[in-house]
This record gives C-alpha cells, structure tokens and sequence, in this order.
C-alpha cells in the first residue's frame, strides 16, 4: 500500500513536470515570435547591431575631452569653457523640476481623496480615478509640446506639462495611501461631528504625510531627469544647449553638459535621499 | 529665545524656493491667462480627432514604437544581468570593483532614454535602430541596480547548501541564488517594458523611430485633430500594455 502511494506522488510529479515544460516551450516559442516580429518591424539584425555598436562608441570616444595630466587646469578650463552658463541653465531646470513637483504634488494630494476607494462615496471614485490616469498617461514630452504652442516657447511650458504628469502619476500613489490608513482616527472625527473634508484632514492625512513626502520627494528625482530633456521641444532647461551641441557636432561640450547634468542628478539623489530618511523616520 | 525645529524651516525654505522659481519661469497671472485660452481654443481644434487618411501609416508608426520598447526591454535586461552580479555585495566581494558597478548603474540611468536618442541618431543614424538603443541603455542601469538589489536581499542558506553539496561558486549562483530572485527580475523587467512603451513613442521626435515623429509633424503643421487622435491611439497602446504586462505578471509570481 505503501508503495502505491508513492507511485501516485510519483504519478503527480510528472504530471506537474510535464505541465511545466510544456509552459516553457510555448512561453519560449512566444518570445521567439515576439523578438523575430519586432525585429522585422523595427529594422534590426545582428549584422546591424555588430555594424552599428562600434559606430556607436566611436562616436561616444570622441565626446571624451583630451585631459593631460601635466596641463589638468587648462584641459578642463577648455573642455567647461561655457561652464556659467551651462550652470545657469541647470539652475532653471531644477527650478521647472521642483516648481513642477510643488503643484503637480498640490493637485495630486487634492485629487487623491476622492480617488481614495475605500474613503469617498463612490459617485467620485471613478471619475477621480479616470481623471489621474489620463494624467499620467500622456508623455510629458507630448504636453510639453502642446503647452510650447500655448504658453509660448520657455520654462513655463515645461513646468506646466511636468506638473500636469507628476499630479496624475502622483495622484495614484497618495491614493493608494490614503487607502492605507486606519480607519479608527476617521471614526472618532466624524463622531464630532466633522465634515468629509475635516474627516479627510484631520483623519487620513496625518497617518498618510509620511508617505506623502516620501513619494514626493522620489518623484521630484525622476523630473529633474524628465526636465533635463524638455529643452527639446524648447521648453526650458539644459536641454536646448544640449539639443544644440549634439547637431552642430560639438563633441566636447556634449560630454561636458552630460558630466553636469549626471552631477546634478547625483546631488539630487543624495539630498532627497537624506530627506527621505528623515520623512519615513518619523514615521516610526 | 525658542529654537525653530529643522522641519518648519525647511518646509519655509522649500516655500521661498518655490515663490523664486514662479518668478523665475515668468509665470505671470496675464500669461497664464492668455495661455488657457490658447490652450482651450487647441482642444476646440483637436475635436473631433481624426486620423487625417493615413491610418495605416499612423498604426505602422505605433507597431515599430511597441517593437522598439519590446527590443529595448530585452537588450537592457541581457546587459544587465552580467552587470547586476558585478554589483551584488554577496557574489563580487571586491568592494572597489562593486563600487565601480553601482558607479556604472548611475551614470547610465542619470541620463534620460531621449539625450540617448539624440546621441545615437547622430552615431548610427536616424531610425528606430537608434531608439533601441536609447532605449536599452538607461534601461540597462536601472535593472542592473534592481537586480543587484534583489540578488543582495536573497537567501544566503540556500547557497550554502548548494556550496556545501560540492558546488562551485557559478553553480552556486545559478541554482541556489537566481531561481530565487527570477520572478523579481522578470517583474521587474516586465515594468521597464510597460515604462518603455510609454518612451518610444516620444523618440521620434529626435528621429530615433516610431509614431513620434508623426506626432510632432502634425503639431508642426497645426493639425491638431491628427495630433489628438495619434495621442489616442498612444493611449490606447499604452493601455493594451500595462494589461498584458499586469496579466503575465500575476502569473509569474504566483504560478
């Protein structure tokens, strides 16, 4: 009896085994398809790629400035010779970037409530929900040029589309918080007495700040990335320099504005990461 | 005399910021106002969206964005795993040679997939090629770093069991490290894919390929009612994708 027992366990295993491989070979013939149809599609090959990769970093070694190390000053004073300018520029774009946050942020904590399922009446939900998705969804690049043709060309219209981006995709996260909370603080407020609104304030958002700014602070990282390329569509920023250097083949300074801006970016991270840990400590 | 705590300074500090840079944008009441009625006087323009005779043309567009996010996703995550290991505290235990690795992730992912685009439709030429590897390098520096995360937050026993069976150390990272964090990496990847379906289809406005630059045309010539309707059609994708991407996610993670 014993021995039949194993034999059905054995019998499974087999069953499970054969279940799997057959998962695999039609996930893998999936894959196959997929890769061979877009690369038809997108015009590649691997004699395309192996042609195109060294092409790639030959371009890549020649934006790499000459440094000696006996004339270090001077090399560097000539490969950052716009360095004031470019500095300036950079300022404006972490401007647009937190500018962009603030009130993204702003409309996204006000949206949030009524996205918040578990908290507002249900008539709301939907179209608050529905109202952030369509938010986020369109590329901040695409708002960006809409906004150059409204505003006029400049940083406004690349603040306006990062806010516009960062409200709904930052709606959704402090919804999500929202939703989070306990619901006992909510219920001694309304036994007050206190409206939906006072509910929500006094209520929801003093469990949720935390999280709040912890978002904030994250999403503010990834528009001073998003606000480094907005110059583009001449909507502000280092961008437009960049634009610029890279189409008159201004190799050097290709790299020198890169160097900044990865700078930049590298400083942002740091700041906003010491905030960050500052926030979520005061949540414990 | 009270002390002001840190917090309240900081937040007065990050409210003078904010009035400096409204300043500095030149984001007067006058022009806002001119602006939204610019602005409402576009949307009148892009309704009814129509996709202007070129529809075929338009979804030619769309396929090669998705082919280019499915191109690139896939790059990236082949680069990044040979990187990701470099990076992980508990397979590389050169300290200077991890360093380095996360060094490498920063520098790649601090530089937006559209400054890539720009750079490589000058180094390989205008076409979706170049939107590819836009596409796959960021992406290569943000998964190496996710990868790495998840490899240094797996379990260290399993590993040991595999050493202590007589494994060496390649073994030991193939069967007792990555079967554990595989369903990671593939969620993983599977969100830079859905992130990247939303890039493509702004690369074409440098002419690395894809319905971007369709997009940009019609702006370009004012045919708002072609550009609102490519911008559905954008939405529409995007859409179909973080579906499947949810779908086969959910699957992966609990089989």
């Amino acid at each position: 009896m014993g021995a039949s027992a194993i034999l059905a366990a054995e019998e499974l295993w087999r069953a499970a085994r054969a279940r799997r491989r057959r998962g695999l070979v039609l996930g893998g013939t999936l894959l196959v398809a997929a890769v061979g149809a877009s690369a038809w599609i997108g015009e590649v090959s691997l004699a395309r790629l192996a042609r195109g990769l060294p092409l790639a970093w030959d371009y890549i070694r020649r934006t790499l400035p000459d440094l000696a190390f006996a004339t270090l000053g001077a090399d560097l004073a000539r490969w950052m010779w716009g360095f004031t300018d470019w500095v300036m520029l950079l300022g404006d774009t972490l401007l647009i970037a937190y500018v962009g946050t603030v009130l993204g942020g702003a409309v996204a904590l006000l949206l949030s409530f009524p996205a918040a399922a578990t908290l507002a009446p249900r008539w709301a939900v939907g179209p608050a929900r529905r109202l952030l998705e369509f938010m986020r969804t369109v590329p901040t690049l695409v708002l960006a040029l809409i906004f150059v043709y409204a505003f006029g060309l400049g940083p406004f219209a690349g603040m306006l589309a990062i806010a516009v981006h960062t409200a709904g995709a930052l709606g959704k996260l402090f919804a999500e918080e929202h939703e989070n909370a306990a619901l006992g603080p909510v219920e001694a407020v309304r036994a007050t007495g206190a409206s939906w609104a006072a509910q929500m304030r006094f209520g929801v958002l003093p469990q949720s700040l935390p999280g709040v700014l912890s978002y904030g602070l994250l999403r503010f990282e990834i528009n001073v990335r998003e606000a480094s390329v907005l110059g583009i569509v001449g909507a502000g920023g280092i961008g437009e320099e960049l634009y610029l250097a890279v189409r008159q083949f201004e190799y050097q300074d290709i790299s020198a504005i890169l160097v900044l801006i990865l700078a930049t970016v590298a400083a942002i991270d740091l700041l906003c990461g010491r905030l960050r840990a500052r926030v979520i400590g005061g949540r414990a | 005399m009270r002390r002001i705590g840190a917090t309240p300074l900081l937040f007065g500090l990050g409210f003078l910021v904010l009035l400096a840079g409204l300043w500095r944008i030149d984001a007067s009441p006058a022009r806002i106002w001119e602006g939204l009625g610019k602005l409402g006087w576009l949307v009148a323009l892009m309704w009814p969206p129509s996709p202007g005779g070129a529809f075929a043309e338009l979804l030619q567009g769309l396929a090669e964005s998705l082919a280019m996010a499915f191109l690139g996703t896939l790059l990236a995550a082949l680069a990044a795993l040979p990187l990701a290991l470099l990076g992980a505290g508990n397979i590389v235990g050169s300290a200077l040679l991890r360093f380095s690795a996360r060094r490498l992730y920063d520098g790649l992912r601090g530089i937006d997939s559209l400054i890539w685009a720009l750079i490589f439709v000058s180094a390989v030429g205008m076409g979706p090629f170049a939107g590819i590897l836009a596409l796959a390098v960021p992406d290569a520096g943000t998964l190496a770093k996710l990868f790495s995360e998840a490899l240094e937050g797996a379990d260290r026993r399993q590993v040991e069991a595999v050493r202590a069976a007589g494994a060496g150390r390649l073994l030991a990272v193939r069967i007792g490290l990555l079967p554990q964090v595989a369903p990671v990496m593939l969620a993983q990847v599977l969100y830079t894919l859905e992130s990247n379906a939303r890039s493509s289809t702004v690369l074409g406005l440098v002419g690395a390929g894809g319905i971007g630059l369709a997009l940009s045309d019609r702006i370009r010539i004012n045919n708002w009612d072609e550009a609102a309707f490519i911008v559905l059609m954008i939405l529409v994708m995007v859409a179909a994708i973080d579906l499947a991407s949810r779908t086969l996610r959910l699957r992966l993670i609990r089989p």
